[in-house]
C-alpha cells in the first residue's frame, strides 16, 4: 500500500471530491495538504528511479526496466500496468512541483470569489488526477482516457467563471480538444486491429517488426490529434482566447502543464513504439515548431493585453518543444533539451500567469500600457516577471538557458544552422516582449493618468516570486535533472 | 571546501548578498542600507587583498560545480581575473560614496543601490569565470543588471536609452552565445587556460578546422566587442549616457566596457592562445579594428556639446587601447594593453565624477555652459584637469605610463601605422579636452549659473560626499603614474600578467 505510484492517482481523487463536499473555504485546505503530500510522494518516486536503472528515457528498454505497478494484482495483457521511468518522474515532479504554489496562489486569488471558486478546487483534483495517471499509464487506451480526463478539466476551468467571453473560449477548446483526442482515438482503435494489443512495452517490437499501411495511417491521426491539443502552429488558435481568459491561476495550471501532458506524449510514442516511423517526418514537427516560435513571439509583441501576451508566449515557448524531433540521436542532448525546456517553461509560464494575475488584480486593468508606475508599488510582482522572462529568453543561469545551449549543441552537431538562427532569433523577439512590460513598469506615471492601485497581497506577489525564482534556479540544477531523464550514466 | 575554493565564491558573495537584502529594504531604512552598502565594500575589499596577497605568492584560487554533464560552473582567480576584479572592488567603493551622495533624498534608492550591487557581483563574476561558459553566465548578468539603472529616471528619453542599449547588447550576447556553443561543441570544453584552449586542441583537430575556428573567432569578438564599444558596435554607449551620473561612471569606468575589453583578453590570451591566433591570422584584422575605433571615437568626440557625450565618444576611443595592446603580438604590447585596462578606469571614473558634479551643483551639462567653473568649483575642475591630462598621455599621469608601453609594443612588432595611430588619437585627445580646461579655468564667471542646486560654503564648493571620490581618484591617477615602478603599481602586476602568459606560450 505504500506504492508512490498508485497514490499519486488515488489521492486527488480523494482530495477533488472531498473539497467537493466541503466547499471552497475547507476544500482548499484539503487540496493543499494533498498535494503537499503528493508532491512527497513524487520525489520519493523520483529518488526510486534516480537509484535504479539508466537507460535513455523514452527508448523501450527504460519502459522495461522502469518501476511498475499493476492495479490490483491484475498485470498486462488483462490488467492495468503503471510504469514510471526517469521522463515521468521529472513530468511527475513538475507537476505537483508547479501546482502546489499555484495553489496557494489561488486560495488567496479567489478569496471572497465564492461563485467561481466553487468548481475549481475538485476541477483541479481531477486535472491533476488526470496528468499523474497520463504520465504512469502504460498501454495506449488508458493514455486516452485521461487524456481525455485532463482535456474535460481544463475546459471545465476555463468557462469557470461563466462570462460570454468564457464560455465562447471554452467551447473552442472543447471542440479542438474533443477532436484531438477523437483523432488519436482512431488511431489506437487501427492499431488494435493491426497487433490486437495496445500495451507499449508489448508494441514497440511488433512495430519494428513489421508497420502495415493501416499503422502509418494511425500514427499519422495520432501525431496530428495530439499536436492539435498542443497548440503547434497553425493548430494553436483556440490557445490564446482560452489562456487569456481564464482567471489568472487557471491560465497558470493550462500553460504550464495541461499543453506539457499531449507534448509528452507524443514524445512517449516518437522515441516509443513509432520510431521506426518517425524519422521520416522528423522535419514536419521541427519547421511547425520554428513557424510558432516566430509567429507566437510576434503576436505577443503586439499584443494589446497582458494576458494575451503571455498566452501568446506560450505559443512561441512551446515550438521550441518540436525542435528536437530531427535532432533525437544517440547522444540524447535533444531529450536532455527537451526536458529541460519542459521543466523551465513549465515553471517560468506559471509564474508569468500569476505575476500577471497579481498586476491586473491590482491596477484594476488589463492593458500592457496599464502597467506603468508598477514597479515601485509591486516590486515582488514586477521582479517575479522579469526572472520568467529571464527565462523565457533563455539567459543564464536559467532552466530555459540550459534547454537552448544542449539544443543549440544538438544543433550544430548535425549542422542545421537553420535551427540556431531560429533559437536565438526567437529568444531576442521573447526580450522583446518581456521588456516591453518591464520598461512599462519603469516608466514615470504623469499625475494626470495615475489611476487608483487596489491594496495587493503579499502571499500571492510571492507566490509568483517563487515560482520565478525556481524557474532560473532550476538551471543550476541541470545535473539533477539530465541524470533523471536518464541520458548520463 | 578548502579557503581556496570559497575565497572567489566570497568575493562573489560579498556583493551579491547585500544587493538582495537591499532590494528587500524599506525605502526609508537609508542609514542600514549606507551601512550595508559600505560594509560590504570593505568586506570585498578585504578579500580582494586577501586574493592579491596569495595570488603574487603562486597560490592557486579555484571553485568548480558541474552544471550540466561536460559543463561546469567555474571560477579562477587568477593574476589577470585580480587585474580586472581589484579595479572593481576599490571603484565599486568610491561610487558607492558617491551615489549615497548623488542620490541624497531622491525616489527607489532600495532598486538602484540593490542593481548597483548585482553589476558589481556580475564584474566580479566577470573577472573570475574560469571557462567560456561561466563567463557567459556574468555577462548577460551585467546586461539585465544595467538595464535598470540606465532606465532609472524613468522619463522617455531614458527608456529611449535603455532600449537601445538592451538592443545591442543582447543581440551582442546572441553572437556571443552562437560562438561559445559552436566551440564546445568543436572542442568538447571552453576552459580558459595559459597558452589557450584552442591551441592545445589543434594537433587532434587538423588544420582544416581553421575556418571554423575564425568564424568562431569573428562571433565571440563580435559578441563581446558590443560592451567594448567596438565601431561600428559603439551605438549604445552615447545613448546610455541618460543613466545618473554613478552609473555612468560604473558603466565606462568598471563594468560594462571594460567587461567587453576584459573577455577579449581572455579570448586571445586563454581560450586561443596568442601564438595560435597570430597563426590564424586574426590579430591583424582586430588591431585594425581597434585602430579604426581609437580614431573614430575621438574625431566624434570632437563634436559633442553635451559633457557626458563628449566623454562617452573619448571612451569608445580608450577602451580600444586595451584592445590594440592585446593585438600587438608581443609581450610590451600586452603590458600596455592590461595596465590600461586599470589605468583608464581610474582616468575615466573621475571625468565622470566630475561631470555629474558640474551638472549636481550648477546644472552643467554642455561644454558650451562651462565658462569659469574652474573658479566656482576649483577642487573639482582640479580633478577633471588632471584626468583629462591623463586621457592626452602628459607627463607624470597613469595615461603616459600606458601610452609609453602601447608604443614600445608598437615598435617592437614593427607595426609604425599603430604608432601612429596613437599618437594621431592623442592630439585629438588634446583638441577635445584642452579647450574644456580652457573655458573652465580662464572665461570669466557667467552672470548666473544654469541651475545652482548646491550653495558653496566657503571652499567646499559642492557635497563632501560628491568631492572626495573625484579627488581620491585623480590622486590614484597621479600615483599610478608616478610610483609605476614600485611592487604594487597596477604596471607592476601587468607586467606579472605578461610574464605569466608569454611563459607559458615559450616554456
Amino acid at each position: 500500500m505504500t506504492d508512490p505510484l498508485a497514490w499519486l492517482i488515488l489521492l486527488p481523487l480523494f482530495w477533488a471530491t472531498g473539497a467537493f463536499l466541503l466547499g471552497p473555504g475547507r476544500g482548499a485546505r484539503l487540496a493543499i495538504a494533498g498535494v503537499a503530500v503528493q508532491l512527497w510522494l513524487a520525489f520519493a518516486l523520483a529518488a526510486k528511479v534516480g537509484a535504479g536503472g539508466t537507460a535513455p528515457a523514452g527508448s523501450a528498454a527504460s519502459m522495461g526496466t522502469a518501476i511498475k505497478h499493476a492495479i490490483g494484482g491484475w498485470g498486462a495483457p488483462l490488467g492495468i500496468d503503471l510504469a514510471a521511468d526517469g521522463l515521468t518522474a521529472v513530468m511527475l515532479l513538475l507537476t505537483q512541483g508547479v501546482a502546489l504554489p499555484l495553489l496557494l496562489f489561488a486560495r488567496g486569488y479567489f478569496a471572497g470569489d465564492s461563485a467561481a471558486v466553487r468548481y475549481f478546487w475538485p476541477l483541479t483534483g481531477f486535472l491533476l488526477a488526470g496528468f499523474n495517471a497520463l504520465f504512469l499509464a502504460a498501454d495506449l487506451f488508458n493514455l486516452y482516457v485521461t487524456l481525455e480526463l485532463v482535456g474535460l478539466a481544463a475546459v471545465g476551468m476555463v468557462a469557470m467563471s461563466g462570462t460570454a467571453a468564457q464560455i465562447a473560449a471554452a467551447l473552442r477548446y472543447l471542440f479542438a480538444t474533443l477532436i484531438g483526442s477523437g483523432m488519436y482515438l482512431l488511431g489506437v482503435a487501427l492499431i488494435y486491429g493491426a497487433y490486437g494489443t495496445v500495451s507499449i512495452v508489448t508494441l514497440t517490437p511488433l512495430v519494428n517488426a513489421d508497420a502495415p499501411t493501416a499503422v502509418k495511417i494511425a500514427g499519422g491521426l495520432m501525431l496530428l490529434g495530439l499536436m492539435l491539443k498542443t497548440a503547434l502552429f497553425p493548430f494553436h488558435y483556440w490557445l490564446p482566447p482560452a489562456h487569456g481568459g481564464a482567471p489568472a491561476p487557471v491560465s497558470a495550471l493550462l500553460s504550464a502543464l495541461v499543453v506539457k501532458a499531449s507534448f509528452y506524449l507524443i514524445l512517449r510514442l516518437w522515441t516509443g513504439p513509432f520510431a521506426p516511423l518517425a524519422d521520416a517526418v522528423a522535419w514536419l514537427p521541427a519547421l511547425l515548431g520554428s513557424a510558432a516560435i516566430l509567429w507566437g513571439s510576434w503576436q505577443a509583441i503586439r499584443a494589446v493585453r497582458l494576458k494575451m501576451l503571455v498566452a501568446w508566449s506560450t505559443v512561441a515557448q512551446l515550438g521550441y518543444l518540436f525542435l528536437i524531433f530531427p535532432l533525437l540521436g544517440a547522444d540524447g542532448l535533444a531529450l536532455q533539451a527537451g526536458g529541460m525546456q519542459v521543466v523551465a517553461h513549465g515553471l517560468a509560464k506559471a509564474a508569468m500567469f500569476a505575476a500577471v494575475g497579481v498586476l491586473i488584480h491590482v491596477t484594476g486593468r488589463d492593458a500592457v500600457a496599464d502597467v506603468a508606475g508598477a514597479a515601485s508599488r509591486m516590486p515582488v510582482t514586477l521582479f517575479a516577471f522579469g526572472l520568467a522572462g529571464v527565462t523565457l529568453m533563455g539567459l543564464p543561469p536559467s532552466g530555459g538557458f540550459l534547454a537552448k545551449w544542449l539544443l543549440i549543441e544538438a544543433a550544430l552537431a548535425q549542422g542545421q544552422w537553420w535551427m540556431v538562427a531560429v533559437i536565438l532569433s526567437g529568444g531576442l523577439l521573447a526580450a522583446v516582449y518581456v521588456f516591453r512590460v518591464l520598461r512599462q513598469a519603469f516608466l514615470l506615471v504623469p499625475n494626470e493618468r495615475r489611476h487608483r492601485f487596489a491594496k495587493s497581497a503579499p502571499l500571492l506577489e510571492w507566490m509568483a516570486f517563487a515560482l520565478a525564482a525556481a524557474s532560473v534556479l532550476v538551471g543550476l540544477r541541470g545535473m539533477e535533472i539530465v541524470r533523471l531523464l536518464g541520458a548520463v550514466a | 571546501m578548502t579557503i581556496n575554493e570559497w575565497l572567489p565564491l566570497a568575493v562573489i558573495a560579498s556583493s551579491l548578498v547585500p544587493g538582495l537584502v537591499i532590494f528587500a529594504l524599506p525605502e526609508r531604512r537609508i542609514r542600514l542600507r549606507t551601512g550595508l552598502n559600505l560594509f560590504a565594500a570593505l568586506a570585498k575589499l578585504a578579500l580582494v587583498a586577501m586574493l592579491l596577497a596569495g595570488v603574487a605568492a603562486g597560490e592557486d584560487y579555484a571553485f568548480r560545480y558541474a552544471v550540466l554533464p561536460g559543463i561546469d560552473l567555474a571560477f579562477k582567480a587568477d593574476a589577470l581575473a585580480l587585474l580586472f576584479v581589484s579595479l572593481s572592488a576599490v571603484l565599486w567603493l568610491f561610487t558607492t560614496l558617491y551615489a549615497i551622495g548623488y542620490l541624497e533624498k531622491a525616489p527607489h534608492r532600495s532598486r538602484f543601490f540593490g542593481f548597483f550591487s548585482l553589476c558589481v557581483t556580475a564584474t566580479m563574476g566577470i573577472a573570475m569565470a574560469a571557462n567560456l561558459f561561466t563567463f557567459f553566465i556574468f555577462y548577460e548578468l551585467l546586461t539585465l543588471a544595467t538595464f535598470p539603472l540606465v532606465v532609472h529616471r524613468g522619463t522617455a528619453q531614458a527608456m529611449r536609452g535603455g532600449t537601445i542599449y538592451l538592443a545591442y547588447t543582447l543581440a551582442g550576447g546572441a553572437l556571443l552565445l552562437i560562438g561559445i556553443v559552436w566551440l564546445h561543441s568543436l572542442l568538447g570544453q571552453t576552459e580558459f587556460v595559459h597558452g589557450g584552449v584552442a591551441a592545445a586542441a589543434v594537433p587532434i583537430l587538423g588544420a582544416e578546422q581553421a575556418w571554423q575556428l575564425q568564424g568562431i573567432f569573428l562571433l565571440l569578438i563580435a559578441g563581446v566587442g558590443v560592451k567594448a564599444a567596438i565601431v561600428p558596435l559603439h551605438g549604445w554607449l552615447p545613448q546610455a549616457m541618460v543613466a545618473p551620473a554613478p552609473v555612468s561612471a560604473l558603466l565606462h569606468a568598471v563594468a560594462v566596457v571594460k567587461a567587453g575589453a576584459f573577455g577579449i583578453v581572455r579570448i586571445v590570451y586563454e581560450v586561443y592562445g596568442i601564438e595560435f591566433a597570430e597563426s590564424l591570422d586574426l590579430l591583424t584584422p582586430l588591431a585594425i579594428a581597434a585602430a579604426v575605433t581609437i580614431v573614430w571615437g575621438s574625431l566624434r568626440a570632437l563634436f559633442q556639446d553635451d559633457l557626458k557625450k563628449r566623454l562617452a565618444f573619448s571612451t569608445v576611443s580608450q577602451v580600444s587601447y586595451i584592445i590594440l595592446g592585446v593585438a600587438l603580438f608581443g609581450p610590451l604590447g600586452t603590458v600596455g594593453g592590461l595596465v590600461h585596462l586599470v589605468h583608464q578606469g581610474i582616468m575615466k571614473i573621475t571625468l565622470f565624477f566630475c561631470a555629474g558634479n558640474y551638472a549636481e551643483t550648477l546644472g552643467i551639462h554642455k561644454v558650451s555652459e562651462m565658462n569659469g567653473a574652474g573658479r566656482r568649483m576649483p577642487w573639482t575642475t582640479l580633478a577633471f584637469s588632471i584626468g583629462a591630462l591623463g586621457m592626452m598621455g602628459a607627463p607624470l599621469t597613469a595615461g603616459a605610463v600606458s601610452k609609453a608601453w602601447l608604443i614600445d609594443g608598437a615598435n617592437a612588432a614593427n607595426m609604425d601605422w599603430a604608432v601612429w595611430v596613437l599618437w594621431t588619437s592623442s592630439l585629438l585627445n588634446a583638441a577635445y579636452f584642452l579647450p574644456i580646461l580652457w573655458r573652465a579655468w580662464l572665461k570669466p564667471l557667467p552672470a548666473a549659473w544654469p541651475d545652482e542646486h548646491i550653495p558653496a560654503h566657503g571652499w567646499r564648493e559642492t557635497a563632501w560626499l560628491l568631492l572626495i571620490p573625484p579627488l581620491v581618484t585623480a590622486g590614484a591617477v597621479l600615483a599610478a603614474g608616478i610610483f609605476s615602478d614600485s611592487a604594487w603599481s597596477p604596471l607592476a602586476w601587468a607586467q606579472l600578467i605578461a610574464q605569466r602568459e608569454y611563459l607559458a606560450v615559450t616554456p
